[in-house]
This record gives C-alpha cells, structure tokens and sequence, in this order.
C-alpha cells in the first residue's frame, strides 16, 4: 500500500455513516476488510483519528477475532474447513497437501502473491465434508487428488 | 406498497394463494448454502428458463430455503406431484422440463425412490417419515426472498395477534405454558428470560438475536435464516412488544453471506409493509431491527460477550449477575435468544403453549433441530420431537453408518458437549437425560463417528478448539484448557503416563468449576466424556503405545510382508515421500524414517502385502 493514504469513496460514505453509531468499530473494519482483504496498517491509523478511538483498542479487536487479518493474502485465499465434521472426514489431509502442493504453511501466501491457505471453522456444509472453499465457490466432499487440478484453475483466473 | 394492516395481511395471504393455485405444477429448488455450493442456482436458472422456452405459463419454479438432506443435494422437489429429484445437475434441467412439466412423466432416474409408486409423498421416505416440522415449517417450501409467501403461510399473524389481542402478561403466559427452553444449549425457560426483562427498569431495552452459531459442525440457525428468515424478525418483534423494546439486533457471522443477504431482504420487505417500523399494522407500537456481524470468535455465543461484540469491543465475557435480562446491551434490560428459539415463537402463539407442550418429554418440549453429520449416510438437518432417541435419529432417519464400519460415540453439543457412548442409543434425547450422561443439547450439532475415529484424538481436537477460542480472560480456562491440550498431545505421541489422565481429570474438574463462562467450564467436557466411556483407548495409547483407529501418526507403522509383496510398484509411485524402495517383482520395503505415516501405500496395495501397526 502507498503511504498516501487514498480510501474510495464508498469506504469513505460507509466510515461516515457509522461514525456516530454506538458499537461502530465492528462493522466499519468488516467494510475496510471487504476493501482490502485485510486490515492495513495505515487505514487503522485513519480510523483511529476519525473515529476517536485508540490505535491500541482497534489492534485489540482485530486480533481478537479470527475473521480480521493483518497481513495481506493471496489474490485466491483457499479456506479449507476444519469444522467437526470435516475433520473427521479428512480436512486436515486437504490441508497438509495443500502445503505440499504450494509449498508455504497455514497463513503463508505463495510467492507469486496467488495464493494463501487458511484453515477455518466450519462453513456450515457439514453434509459435504471435507469442504474448501475459494473466492466464494465452495468444493464438498473434495478429495486430495482433485486439487492439483483446482489450483491449476485458479491459477489462470 | 403502503403500510398493512391485519385486513392487508389477509387479503396478501389470499391473493398469493389465488396465485399459486392458478398455477398447475410448483418447482421448488433447493437454495440453501450446501445445494447452492452444488449449483442448485444454475439448476434454477435452466429451470426457469427451460419452462418459460417451453411456453409453460402453469408452472412456477421458485428458489426456497433448505429441505434438509444435505447429502443428496441438490434436491429439486415438483409439487402437486410429490416428485422428489435428488443430486440433480444443472445439465437434467432440460430433461426435468421436457419429461415431466410438459409430458407429465416422472424422471424416475433422478428420483430418490425411483420405485416410486403414485400416491406416495415425499415426506413418507425414511428420513422425513420421523420428523416433526416447528421451526423448520416453512423450509423447503416457501420462497424466502419473498415475504408474500411467510404471509400466505400464516406468517406475521402472531404479530397480529400479540398487538391486538394479547396483553404482554398473556404472551408470556403462553410461552409458560409450552415449556419452551432455550435452543442455544443451555436450556433456560424462555418465557423467564422475558419476564425479567419485561420487570427490569430501563428507558430503551432491547431484544437480540444470536446467530452466532460458531458450533463447528452445526448449522441449523444458518438453515432457518437462508430458509425462513421472516420467522425470526416476527419472533424478535413480538418480544419488543410483549417487554417493551423497540429496537432488536441480530448478531450474525459474517461466514453466513448467504443468510445475511436473505435476512438484508426480509427486513426491507418488512420495513416496506410497515412489519418493522412506526405504527406497525396500525397500532402504536414501533420497532426495528439492524444487523451486527460477527468476526469469528466462538466465545461471543456467550451471551455477555456477544453484547460486547455489539457495542464494538473485545467479545470478553462478563461476570454473572447482573444477567442481560435485566443489564444487557450498553446497560439496558436486554432479551437475548438464539435463532432457534425464536423461529418456535409464532407456531406456539397461534396454535397455543399447550399444543407445544404436547410434544416432547416431561422436562423439555417440542422439538429439536440437528446437524446430523460425521458417518452417517444421511448427513443433513433434522427436526424430531424431543425425546426422539439416538438411535431412531442415526439408524432410521440417518440410515446408519455411512462407511459400513460400526458406530462407536456420537457428539453433541460441539467444544462444550461430549460423547454419547453405543450403551445411550435408546436413551431419549432431552436437555436432562444428555446432561445425565455427561454430554449436553448444546445448539444441535450432532456428529456420528465410526471405528476408524480415535476417541483421543477427538477429545484433543476439540481442546485445540477451546484453547484456540479462549478469550484469556479468567485463568481456569486459559491455563487449564492449555495443559490438557498438553497432557493429550503427550498421549497421543505415546509420550504419556498413567499419572496424566488423573491430571487431566483434576483440571478438568477446576476448569468447570472456576472458569468465568460456560466456554471454560465446559471446554473439559470432551475430555471428560470420552475418559469416562472409552478409557480403554487411552490406556492402550499409554501402555501399548497403539491407536486403534490409526488416525495417532506417531503410534503408527507401515511395512509390508515379503511374502505377500509382488512388487508391482503401485505403492512406490503412491507414497508422496519416497519412502518405499525396491525392485521391479521383488519385495518392496518401507524406510521407516522417511515414511509420514499417510497411508497411501496401504489403500494402494492390491495384495494386501503392507499393514498397518
């Protein structure tokens, strides 16, 4: 990110909306993830003058809850579930070869910037287990020789 | 369309049934998250376009929420017919329309009973046939983006009802009378929670909703959501009304895109037939309701850490009491009941708390969602009375274990619940007989678990769950949940002794009684559970060094047997570590040291030469 902070217009209209609304922090970091991917630096700084509240209190939510990041992921962020069901069913073999295939961990982003691997909590297609989940398309009862031919898919999107 | 009034409900109800009836067939699509994930959009579509292409002016083909088999999904449905198409692609579109809108003639390939006879409904097949549909009533039927189609089913007749005919006193009368308890796990009488609100001295009180349902695997108040959404806001507004809140939140996740986007469009429509608003059907009372996000923490289905998260803060748990009852959110007396609880409300206003309380057991009535998931081989989301037993629920509607193998525990109530051993199969599931035996209801996550599950394992796997979730506030759970979570990282490495597991039963022990909220005092249960049942597992993990379901890689080791080896190569060119050697028809081995315990030589060998210690 360049440190001329610009945000668009819409960030900006939302941040304004919600400025005066009790309990805003929440929502208006959703909105500044929806922008970003992630929460930078420089834009919690921004919040943090216009909504009056303390650098350390922003830091403090974001890394509490799990949905924030700090750092940036990849242009694709593979979700891989490992809810109950999914575990039981294999999703930390998803894992494992994911990390195999990419060559980076859990939280790591792929060189070329592509891709990151995320383990999350269930996604709520339990019937589908083991699931994962990319850019929005979800792939159930996934198998670990099928992802090769995944991530060669995203890979030219 | 301007404000309604109780005359408008009607004539909307009226008029949305002269719709239907003029039409001759009604295809009903599976919207909720898991068809959607399986194109079930793309199915409606092609649908949709196939009838319309094909001149059918009688058929309507609408999108609705889940119909609950998960499993066979995506499930169309084609009604008066009582057609029941499962694991449809977007490509039998075609045939769907030709074969049966236009000729009248089931595809009876892609019916779920293909004997079907003519007569039989699809609700007589094996996994509705025991289930009794409350919260679940307009799931699968109506088309949720559509408010028109809740008021043709009754909806916001309760409303209706609790303005103009039943004082606040009467509402929670009711409530008392069904015996309803909290959906969320904890079982608290409903009809208490308002009344100490409605007692509570507060110029602005509010009512939340949590549909937060962090539970890893559950999704129930997700289904109900994307499904029938106008179920829940009717629900929140008649307890505005009968405590005298008028503003209510829903805490949301913000994993649920779909649900947020349905419940986005209920409260417009709401907002836009004065449902939600000023003078709502004309009478003076005013409410409305936002939606808050949730960021995922598993902590804030705590009921004061989820108004923490409301008011833009840590979700940190407080001390109790002061209950939310009567100081909630930002200080104010505040109802709080999760997505379930509040979809039961307006079937027991209109039908009556006695109609409600007719269902069910002595202690716990109605009925009861669950995510029956794991091994099963009718993974979905049920809806039987309470007091239906485990074994009607995995054996006759989930139709046993999916891989053939045999059931060993089945899991409720996720992180804080615990195991149900084979022994509890006939037990009759309420909040009392599941407390009984060391597990709890829980929200509904229920998750069946075969041979090939290591009860260790399970048991550290949902302690990595609670270590991960702890907020760190109070040091019974931040400690304690991190020295078990040691103590069974030890076991499952065959590094334990004896002496651990009455360590873990100690801290267990402080960890339920000492811990601020129900996340630490429960966060043993797992461990305590599977000790209590399946002891044995652990001893063997700790004497014998052994895993019996082979899921603990470090008490595992593969070799293969000379004799049986033909040394065909498939096992070498399977194992993703080079771990295997040999020549072309002779013996292979297995380098123990190179080998990461995957298991890919073992499902590979054909001549069951390599085995599994």
């Amino acid at each position: 990110m360049s440190s001329e902070l610009q945000l668009s217009k819409d960030l900006q209209d939302f941040i304004k909306t919600w400025k005066d609304k009790p309990g805003n922090l929440i929502m208006i970091l959703h909105r500044v993830q929806q922008e970003y991917k992630y929460v930078p630096r420089e834009v919690a700084l921004y919040l943090s003058k216009e909504l009056n509240v303390p650098l350390a209190k922003i830091y403090g939510v974001v890394t509490f809850y799990h949905f924030f990041k700090l750092k940036k992921p990849g242009r694709h962020n593979i979700q891989v579930c490992i809810g109950t069901a999914c575990y039981l069913k294999g999703g930390g073999d998803l894992l494992l070869e994911l990390e195999n295939l990419l060559g980076v961990g859990v939280g790591g982003v792929t060189g070329d910037g592509l891709f990151s691997i995320e383990g999350v909590r269930c996604v709520g297609c339990c019937g589908l287990a083991p699931v994962a989940v990319i850019d929005g398309e979800v792939f159930g009862k996934l198998k670990k020789d099928k992802l090769p031919e995944i991530i060669a898919k995203f890979k030219d999107k | 369309m301007a404000k309604a009034t109780v005359a408008d409900l009607q004539k909307i109800a009226q008029e949305q049934s002269g719709v239907k009836s003029a039409y001759q067939k009604v295809v009903l699509v599976c919207g909720g998250t898991g068809c959607e994930s399986s194109k079930s959009d793309l199915i409606y579509q092609n649908l949709r376009q196939g009838a319309q292409d094909a001149g059918l002016t009688n058929v309507q083909v609408i999108k609705t929420g889940c119909f609950g088999f998960c499993e066979k999904g995506p499930i169309v449905k084609v009604q008066p017919d009582e057609s029941f198409y499962v694991e449809v692609k977007p490509e039998d579109a075609a045939e769907i329309v030709a074969e049966h809108l236009v000729k009248g003639q089931e595809v009876a390939r892609l019916l779920y009973d293909k004997n079907k006879k003519p007569g039989t409904k699809a609700d007589d097949i094996d996994f509705y046939k025991k289930q009794v549909r409350v919260v679940l009533r307009n799931c699968g039927i109506i088309d949720p983006e559509n408010i028109h189609e809740y008021i043709a089913r009754d909806g916001y007749q309760a409303l209706a009802k609790v303005l103009f005919e039943l004082t606040p006193e009467q509402v929670i009368e009711e409530l008392k009378k069904s015996g309803l308890r909290g959906r969320g796990g904890a079982g608290f009488p409903t009809w208490r929670k308002w009344d100490f609100s409605k007692a509570a001295p507060g110029a602005q009180k509010y009512i939340v909703c949590n549909a937060d349902e962090g539970d890893p695997g559950a999704y129930m108040d997700r289904s109900t959501l994307e499904g029938d959404p106008h179920s829940v806001l009717e629900a929140m507004t008649i307890a505005g009304r009968t405590i005298g809140a008028n503003r209510g939140f829903i805490y949301i996740r913000a994993e649920y895109p779909l649900a947020i986007h349905r419940l986005e469009i209920a409260i417009k429509q709401s907002r836009e037939l004065g449902l939600l608003g000023k003078g709502i059907l004309g009478s003076n009372f005013d409410f409305d309701i936002e939606l808050r996000l949730g960021a995922g923490a598993f902590v804030c289905g705590e009921e004061t850490a989820l108004l923490a998260s409301i008011e833009g803060s840590r979700g940190m748990p407080k001390p109790r009491p002061p209950f939310p009852a009567v100081k909630g959110l930002w200080g104010q007396p505040t109802v709080i009941n999760n997505v379930e609880t509040y979809a039961n409300i307006a079937a027991i206003i209109l039908k009556g708390g006695e109609w409600f309380a007719g269902m069910g057991t002595a202690t716990s009535k109605g009925t009861k969602v669950f995510a029956l998931t794991g091994k099963v081989k009718n993974s979905g989301l049920i809806e039987v009375p309470m007091g239906t037993t485990l074994r009607e629920i995995i054996f006759d509607i989930g139709g046993g274990i999916s891989s053939g193998k045999k059931f060993k525990a089945a899991q409720s109530g996720g992180p804080s619940g615990g195991v149900i051993a084979e022994e509890f199969l006939d037990t009759p599931i309420d909040y009392e007989n599941l407390a009984k035996i060391g597990s709890i209801m829980g929200s509904g996550g229920l998750i069946v678990m075969d041979e090939d599950d290591c009860m260790v394992d399970v048991a550290k796997f949902y302690l990595e769950f609670t270590v991960d979730e702890s907020c760190g506030k109070c040091s019974p759970c931040r400690i304690g949940g991190k020295q078990i979570l040691g103590l069974l990282e030890k076991i499952t490495k065959g590094q334990g002794a004896l002496e651990d597991i009455e360590k873990i039963k100690k801290i267990g022990k402080a960890m339920q009684r000492a811990s601020l909220c129900a996340l630490g005092g429960t966060a043993a249960n797992p461990v305590i559970s599977t000790l209590k049942y399946f002891e044995q597992e652990y001893l063997e993990h700790i004497n014998a060094k052994k895993c019996r379901a082979g899921k603990c890689k470090d008490l595992l080791a593969f070799s293969i047997i000379a004799e049986k080896c033909k040394g065909c190569g498939l096992c070498l060119r399977k194992c993703p570590a080079g771990a295997i050697s040999g020549e072309k028809l002779k013996p292979h081995v297995i380098a123990e040291k190179k080998c990461i315990k995957c298991g890919a030589c073992l499902a590979s060998c054909k001549f069951g030469a390599i085995v599994r210690k």
